[in-house]
């Protein structure tokens, strides 16, 4: 069990601690007021290099990680695959080393396969890996932003700060995750984290669409998806993997809308405080009808922005090493 | 004249075994007698404390020669095998192009010829391994070939395989498959179960396996026809099998060390040097081929040595190549899987006797190529002989392996009990645990 990532990887939130997360959310409270800044820089990783490796297309993840590296005042290096040396045959491992050649302290990488960042981070252990997505795996970042959001809308609620609300309101908080959990990195960081810090989560999907071992995630399979849509505080959706060949896990796209999709009439079931949340990019229409999408209640653009300070807040701590000195 | 003198090992006949000093010359054994005197030229080697037995066949070891010499050849292999107590292998035909046509067989054939081993070929029963038409399995048989498999994969499709069987029937050869359903695999990279739904790895289920073996003892049913089932990794599978055997059917099967050592958590740091097909199993699983081991209800212990170069195994878990080296290590493994009190006639029955006779290598069974194996140790008998040592206690150390991979799950691990000499086609190929 991880206590802190401090001067850590961070590849997986399984094994990290509620005080770890804890640590991880209170930084990026600093970095919010940083991003409200006419100048949006400070210079707590300046003069190091942070390499940002995207083996996978991503446009939202890569912004907002270059976004929090450069506020951050770090360099950032950035290989874009389609030009790499990886479409010429190059092993990850020689990438990799190529890359630290240049000098570097982080990498940042995102890579279509499970376990590709601790591969990574078994060929580099002097630099710090963070894992922005690999595989079905695990996407720590959007776990960590995804409580961090709702920290924020529940305590901007109760008038008070996620700072003073530190870890409190998680408890027994009532998370349902909906669609491809067997497919979805998110779903197992949203997971990992909802879990350590306390909430109650379930789970509605297909059959097919639960990784076999469902039994043994600290989860409960709900059985009826309208009665948990009025059980929820937050529902959070996940995207559709077509892209994985989800597609054919299900008879069709319009039966799980029908079945599982936050259509607007099971949109009504919730009530009004609910919070609506997806990680994006969202198949709308899909999982998610458009309208719900833009109602008051989805965080869906907020949980974009929160993306930065949460990143940055990794970049510090796992880059620098203490939580010292945050402006 | 050359000979070769073992002095006072544990002589491990077939069901009992006597101390005794064995003398070796010009590629038989010439005597076998509580003291022999040593010709004069003759090597003297004291194998006091040691067991002596038919050198070691292994039933499915991946040369890679056509194809992939990088990552092994045909003689780098013999060589791992002859250090392992090996004295015959069977040349898997995954190949590339595969083992499907009387030139590529002979080919590996004549190149094995010029090893230190007798190495066998088992040909491809369907051409290129496609799982589509049969390959000219009676053309291949009169090579000498008596085994047949599309290892790598099993053969797909229940009617070309029932066709298979009926086909090699008359011929007097056995078929080797690979049972996994590849489309109850579904493409998975380890074993469907705890461990793979919290990597976001995609499993391949047990059931993939055991569903095959359940389809293939029905095809023998039907067709007569017979079967070695190799690497069974579940507890299932040999159930099913043992009740085969039971009901009469011409079965057989073999079981890979890395099954009965090592099981699914391995794959927890993504190495892909732990992918391997059949997957590694739960700790369940393992314990159970263990237990078979000990209560000898294990036909044979086969290596799936499958060597890989390392840029392949660099890649990630889902992208790189299944299996892992098994020649070196296998004996050492058996011995310490067998128990505190091993018995020796279980030992070189799984490791050489019943290796031998699946594969149709004994000395009754003389064919083009191939000397005798797996046999009583007696006067007469080819000299195909390993020296076993059960006080040892070594390292295993990916430094030191003979292959030309070094994809061995077994870097740092300690092993019990190691062989000290291999005399194969009557010659000292390794001494004290180094080749000659």
């Amino acid at each position: 069990m991880i206590d802190s990532i401090r001067s850590q990887n961070l590849l997986t939130l399984n094994d990290v601690s509620r005080e770890a997360i804890v640590e991880v959310l209170d930084t990026a409270e600093s970095f919010v007021e940083v991003n409200r800044r006419t100048i949006k820089k400070v210079p707590a990783l300046k003069g190091r290099v942070v390499a940002s490796l995207f083996f996978e297309e991503s446009t939202r993840t890569r912004l907002s990680f270059e976004t929090a590296a450069k506020r951050l005042s770090a360099d950032v290096l950035s290989l874009a695959v389609a030009s790499s040396s990886v479409k010429k045959g190059e092993s990850l491992r020689d990438t990799i080393a190529t890359i630290d050649a240049l000098g570097i302290d982080a990498v940042v990488l995102r890579h279509q396969s499970s376990g590709a960042a601790l591969q990574v981070s078994r060929y580099v252990p002097h630099v710090r890996v963070i894992n922005a997505g690999d595989g079905l795996h695990q996407h720590p970042t959007q776990g960590l932003l995804d409580a961090f959001t709702v920290r924020q809308v529940l305590s901007e609620r109760a008038g008070t700060s996620g700072l003073e609300s530190g870890a409190q309101l998680f408890d027994g908080l009532r998370v349902l995750i909906v669609g491809d959990i067997r497919h979805s990195r998110v779903a197992r960081s949203d997971i990992a984290a909802y879990s350590a810090l306390g909430c109650d989560v379930h789970v509605a999907a297909p059959g097919t669409l639960l990784p076999a071992d469902i039994e043994n995630w600290p989860v409960r399979v709900v059985e009826d998806f309208d009665q948990a849509l009025e059980w929820a505080d937050v529902v959070a959706l996940l995207r559709l993997q077509r892209e994985r060949g989800s597609g054919s896990f299900v008879p069709s796209l319009a039966e799980f809308t029908r079945t599982f999709g936050l259509t607007l009439e099971r949109a009504r079931r919730l009530r009004p405080t609910t919070i609506i949340m997806h990680p994006g990019p969202m198949n709308r229409g899909v999982e998610i009808d458009s309208r719900v999408a833009d109602l008051p209640s989805a965080v869906i653009e907020r949980q974009v922005a929160n993306g930065v300070p949460i990143r940055m807040a990794v970049l510090y701590l796992t880059v620098a090493g203490s939580s010292e000195g945050v402006p | 004249m050359s000979s070769i003198l073992l002095r006072g090992g544990l002589v491990v006949g077939p069901q009992s075994s006597a101390v005794a000093d064995v003398l070796v010359v010009d590629g038989r054994i010439a005597q076998v007698a509580a003291q022999v005197a040593a010709p004069e030229g003759c090597d003297v080697i004291d194998a006091s404390g040691c067991w002596v037995g038919p050198g070691f066949v292994d039933l499915h070891t991946h040369l890679r020669e056509p194809g992939r010499e990088e990552a092994e050849t045909i003689e780098s292999g013999a060589l791992a095998g002859a250090i392992g107590g090996y004295t015959a292998l069977t040349a898997m035909p995954n190949t590339e192009p595969a083992l499907d046509n009387v030139a590529l067989v002979s080919y590996v054939l004549d190149r094995g010829a010029r090893t230190p081993l007798d190495v066998a070929v088992a040909g491809a029963i369907t051409q290129g391994r496609r799982g589509e038409s049969l390959a000219p399995l009676a053309e291949m048989a009169e090579l000498g070939v008596r085994l047949f498999s599309d290892d790598g994969t099993g053969v797909q499709d229940p009617s070309l395989m029932r066709r298979a069987l009926t086909y090699a029937r008359p011929l007097g050869v056995r078929l080797a498959q690979h049972c996994e359903d590849e489309l109850l695999a579904a493409g998975g990279s380890m074993n469907e179960g705890a461990v793979s739904g919290r990597l976001g790895l995609l499993g391949r289920p047990a059931l993939a396996e055991e569903l095959m073996v359940q389809r293939d003892i029905e095809l023998v049913a039907l067709t007569g026809g017979s079967l070695h089932f190799m690497h069974l990794s579940t507890s299932r599978s040999l159930d099913l099998v043992h009740d085969a055997q039971r009901g009469g059917l011409p079965v057989s099967f073999e079981v890979a060390p890395h099954h009965f050592t090592l099981d699914e958590t391995c794959c927890e740091q993504f190495d892909p040097i732990f992918k391997v097909h059949p997957p590694l199993r739960p700790r369940a699983d393992v314990d159970a081929l263990r237990e078979a081991l000990r209560n000898g209800t294990i036909d044979a212990v086969a290596t799936d040595h499958a060597p890989h170069a390392p840029e392949l195994k660099d890649l990630p878990f889902d992208e790189a190549p299944a299996g892992m080296l098994g020649l070196e290590y296998a004996a050492s493994l058996t011995f310490e899987a067998l128990g505190d009190a091993p018995s020796p006639q279980r030992f070189f029955s799984v490791l050489s006797r019943e290796p031998a006779r699946i594969a149709q290598l004994r000395h009754e069974d003389a064919r083009v190529r191939h000397g005798g194996h797996g046999g009583a140790v007696i006067e007469g008998e080819d000299a195909n002989l390993v020296v076993f040592d059960p006080e040892a206690n070594w390292t295993a150390r990916n430094e030191d392996l003979h292959s030309h991979a070094v994809n061995s799950p077994y870097d740092g691990r300690a092993l019990r009990g190691r062989v000290r000499t291999t005399i194969a086609k009557g010659v000292l190929v390794v001494s004290d645990g180094v080749l000659v």
